[in-house]
């Protein structure tokens, strides 16, 4: 970013002269690679304001008792984490890394719709000072969970006509983020860049965003509703009014659970890249990861009504949603499988984007396994909405999504910002991370068998020890991610560090590779020539 | 702002207090706790001892995916790791060029595959166990409430017992206090309710679950049950408990600010101590109940009367006892101020004008007695007429 940052009319291009500087260049940005930029930064900030509501809460869980907040503000602070989290942290996140990467990866100059791609990150400003300005509304913020169920919802202040604002626009946002993604991808690759030679995190991207224009107007119609039960007399979810609260949950989950692969399908994506970079052998079967992404995606679309369980469904739903649950564990192996085929026999270097991406795999593919157990129904009915639920997303969200995108970070850093990160301190950094995230979360797994329920601010006192090494970790993690900024990526962005060639990493294989680092300006302004694989430029 | 104000000053407090507790490494251990038979142990680190059929099956299969998964990921996770140590570049390995094999994909596709099949086949017998509601031999309805549980007992041994159950009001007192102090020994925190749920060992037991106001659900892991309560909506579970005790369970869906303080207390007890516990129970309701040969006096059966008034009467034949556009005013009314109380008993019972005026059966002798003498005794109504509970009932027959 350093050189981005500092110099745009660095390199000898012509339209550089147009660039805008200052301000105006990050407000009007058109580029995707200054877009990109932004994404990432607002994926991070909102990731420290919501590690910030989640040290809250761990304080507080950090012994029995109330002793920081009371339980109002305590279901305020669990209801906002999950929002700002899953809406502000990982999903712009990755959109961040699909500005940058994806016209990089299949050679095209830009994204498709430069100015809609501008508005869809700026859009994302207001919705997120709204969920944040929204402790300071009369009542609080939300406090209804992020799953927001009705008829709860129907009893909160007006901060939750807010956040159901700020959910449309972020809605808003990815749609057009999306539609932009798929138009780049199907329109503007580069001549001999069919689609079964793509990249495969250009591949996840296409899958993803497609779940995202199927599903976040179905997010956008429960939320609707919600609202219109709060002020325009409608019934939808109020059972005073002849009104159903258990279809709000089948449509919300209706979104909920292909919302769970957009925000993993795209970390399967960059794992994808990094292991066969550092195992300097090719991805083991790629056709067969198309494949396997591409079933995960369709029977996302199945499998919604086995976060309902406990509702009462007929055994008959039961079973269905059990087994079609069940049946996605087998092309999630056939991933796994395959990233540790394509390790076999390699010649592996364990680089920082490399620890992350086998550190992803290893307790990645644990959270594989509580959802496992999780899917059965009669297991459920005792974990359901206990910590051991906690224990099982945070595996898939913390040690799934979010160590992808450190290695991604690690990987691409240096194509970024033309310098190379601190390897030291990147390994300081993910055994930290590593082992302050298992002393958080793995304690979570008992609690959870244990019976205790999540979304409590207050717990017998058989609870207490677990509870409070979970805390302690926490605040282990929380500071790790502060190192990170501090001292990996801000000197990256400030271009401090040794300088970076153009391809850092021996075995790295695709177009990112094939121009300077930093990645000049603007890229691929014509069509490259690529070789049989489409991996390399020749001309 | 303030909620923010507050919070900086405790988080100071509270990060003293773990520092200071960091410093003299006591720790969370500081806190004398024990076992809470039939409710969580310290540290407890699995499901609860099963109670019932259904918790001892989930146990099992808990027992057996836990088993295969570790045996699946140990056995994976070998495999990278040897590929880790052996195919390194440091130690000289020279990458393979192979990356693709029809035959592996197949095989990796087909063995998960089977494996789930195998997973769920138990686990299929145990959802239709579970969803078995028929032939119960007590039905009791759970109402979750923001922030209790009502119990009705609704068909079988005890039937009509209806109490609320919520937490202990020291508890709940004491955990805004910041928990129990230090050397306090609460086994039972948070747990422990005024009116436990009290049913019969080895009796199927069909819990009905439903809410007044937001979902609330049901939970009891010593029994493996957990189930919603949907306003709105009726719900069931069932247990068959197979020993004696006291088990516990929370409500386990948000459910608002008190979330975490509406326990749940489920005792069993033999089959004699049940039945003693339900004559106590059918005894104090009978004490509550009004005894319809009781003769009251006029200034008892009017203050009675009111009450009866405003709960039912007064939004259509309003407080003044004028009534509104079509309906008819009491203050002065021919039937009111009639003699024969019978005509008066006879419109409250049978109602009037094809239903204009509903008829209130369903309110009990000694209600519908007050309020008749209450409006004969009102107003510019003053009769001094009495009617008694006994003439209602007979007016009834």
């Amino acid at each position: 970013m350093s050189a981005v940052l500092d110099h745009p009319h660095g390199h000898d291009d012509h339209h550089d002269h147009h660039a805008p500087v200052g301000w105006r260049r990050w407000v009007f940005a058109t580029n995707h690679k200054d877009i990109g930029t932004l994404y990432l930064l607002f994926s991070f900030t909102m990731l420290m304001v919501g590690g910030v509501l989640a040290l809250l809460i761990r304080t507080e869980l950090f012994q029995p008792g109330l002793q920081l907040v009371n339980p109002e503000l305590f279901n305020q602070l669990t209801t906002m984490h999950g929002i700002i989290m899953v809406f502000g942290a990982i999903m712009p996140g990755f959109v961040g890394f699909a500005n940058w990467m994806i016209p990089l990866q299949i050679g095209a100059s830009d994204m498709a719709f430069a100015r809609m791609n501008n508005f869809s990150f700026w859009l994302l400003i207001p919705a997120g000072l709204m969920v944040v300005s929204s402790f300071f509304m009369p009542g609080g913020a939300p406090a209804a969970g992020w799953t927001l169920y009705a008829p709860l919802t129907l009893q909160m202040g007006p901060s939750m006509d807010v956040g159901i604002f700020a959910l449309h626009i972020m809605g808003a946002s990815s749609i057009m983020g999306s539609i932009n993604i798929i138009v780049t991808i199907l329109n503007m690759r580069a001549p001999g860049m069919t689609l079964m030679k793509m990249p495969m995190f250009a591949w996840t991207w296409l899958i993803t965003a497609y779940l995202l224009i199927a599903v976040m107007p179905v997010l956008a119609g429960a939320i609707t509703m919600t609202l219109t039960d709060r002020h325009f007399g409608t019934s939808f979810f109020n059972p005073g009014g002849g009104g159903d609260p258990v279809m709000y949950q089948h449509i919300f989950w209706f979104f909920g659970h292909p919302e769970v692969y957009i925000m993993i399908l795209p970390a399967f994506g960059i794992i994808s890249q990094v292991v066969p970079a550092f195992a300097r052998k090719r991805l083991f079967g790629y056709t067969s990861m198309v494949y396997a992404t591409s079933s995960i995606a369709i029977l996302s679309f199945v499998v919604w009504a086995h976060h309902m369980f406990t509702t009462g469904m007929p055994v008959t739903g039961q079973l269905f949603f059990m087994y079609a649950t069940m049946l996605i564990a087998v092309p999630t192996a056939v991933k796994i499988f395959n990233w540790i085929a394509t390790m076999w026999q390699g010649s592996m270097t364990f680089e920082t984007p490399m620890l992350f991406a086998v550190g992803f795999i290893f307790v990645f593919t644990m959270g594989g396994f509580t959802g496992l157990i999780l899917a059965m129904a009669p297991i459920d009915i005792q974990l359901q909405d206990t910590y051991y639920v906690v224990a099982h997303f945070h595996y898939v969200l913390v040690a799934g999504s979010l160590y992808a995108m450190f290695s991604g970070v690690y990987y691409w850093m240096p194509k970024w910002t033309g310098v190379m990160y601190n390897e030291t301190r990147g390994k300081i950094h993910f055994w930290w991370s590593l082992i302050a995230f298992n002393v958080t979360f793995f304690p979570m797994h008992f609690l959870g068998l244990a019976g205790m329920p999540r979304r409590y601010a207050d717990y017998p006192m058989q609870f207490a020890d677990f509870n409070a090494v979970a805390s302690v970790g926490a605040f282990f993690f929380g500071f790790a991610q502060v190192y990170f900024f501090l001292f990996v990526v801000l000197p990256c962005m400030r271009g401090k560090g040794e300088k970076a060639p153009q391809k850092p990493w021996e075995g790295a294989e695709g177009l990112e590779w094939e121009v300077p680092s930093p990645a000049p300006f603007h890229t691929f302004e014509n069509p490259p020539k690529l070789d049989a694989t489409a991996s390399r430029v020749i001309g | 702002m303030n909620m923010m104000k507050s919070i900086q000053g405790k988080l100071g407090s509270v990060l003293t207090t773990a520092l200071a507790w960091l410093g003299t490494a006591a720790f969370t251990l500081a806190h004398a706790v024990n076992d809470l038979p039939g409710g969580p142990a310290v540290n407890q680190l699995n499901l609860h001892p099963p109670v019932t059929r259904i918790a001892e099956e989930q146990a099992w299969l808990h027992w057996f995916m836990l088993i295969v998964c570790t045996v699946i990921f140990v056995a994976v996770f070998a495999v990278m790791f040897y590929s880790i140590w052996k195919h390194r570049k440091s130690v000289g390995h020279k990458a393979a060029t192979f990356h693709e094999s029809v035959t592996v994909e197949i095989i990796w596709t087909i063995i998960p595959f089977v494996i789930v099949i195998l997973m769920a086949l138990p686990a299929t017998k145990v959802i239709v166990a579970m969803k078995d509601t028929t032939n119960a031999d007590l039905t009791i309805k759970a109402t979750g409430m923001q922030w209790k549980w009502g119990y009705d007992y609704i068909k079988g041994e005890g039937e009509g017992i209806g109490f609320l159950s919520a937490l202990d009001r020291k508890q709940r007192a004491m955990s805004d206090a910041g928990g129990p102090k230090a050397g306090e020994v609460v086994d039972d925190y948070l747990l422990k309710v005024d009116n436990p749920l009290v049913v019969p060992v080895d009796k199927k037991v069909r819990i009905i679950t439903t809410a007044n106001d937001v979902i609330h659900s049901f939970m009891v892991p010593s029994f493996g049950i957990k189930q919603d309560a949907i306003p709105g909506f009726v719900r069931d579970t069932w247990f068959r408990a197979e020993k004696i005790g006291d088990y516990y369970g929370q409500c386990v869906e948000l459910c608002g600010k008190e979330h975490a303080y509406m326990p749940i207390h489920v005792k069993v007890v033999s089959a004699q101590d049940y039945s003693t516990w339900v004559d106590g129970e059918m005894k104090k309701m009978a004490a509550k109940a009004d005894d319809p040969s009781r003769v009251w006096t006029l200034d008892e059966i009017v203050a009675r009367g009111e009450k009866v008034y405003t709960a039912n009467c007064q939004a259509c034949h309003q407080a003044n006892g004028k009534g509104a556009g079509p309906i008819k005013p009491l203050d002065g009314a021919a039937v009111v101020l009639d003699a024969d109380k019978t005509k008066q008993i006879a419109v409250l019972l049978n109602g009037q004008n094809n239903g204009a005026m509903p008829a209130w059966k369903q309110l009990s002798d000694t209600d519908i007695a007050a309020v008749i003498s209450y409006t004969k005794n009102h107003w510019s109504n003053k009769t001094g007429q009495i009617v008694q509970p006994a003439e209602v009932q007979s007016a009834r027959k």
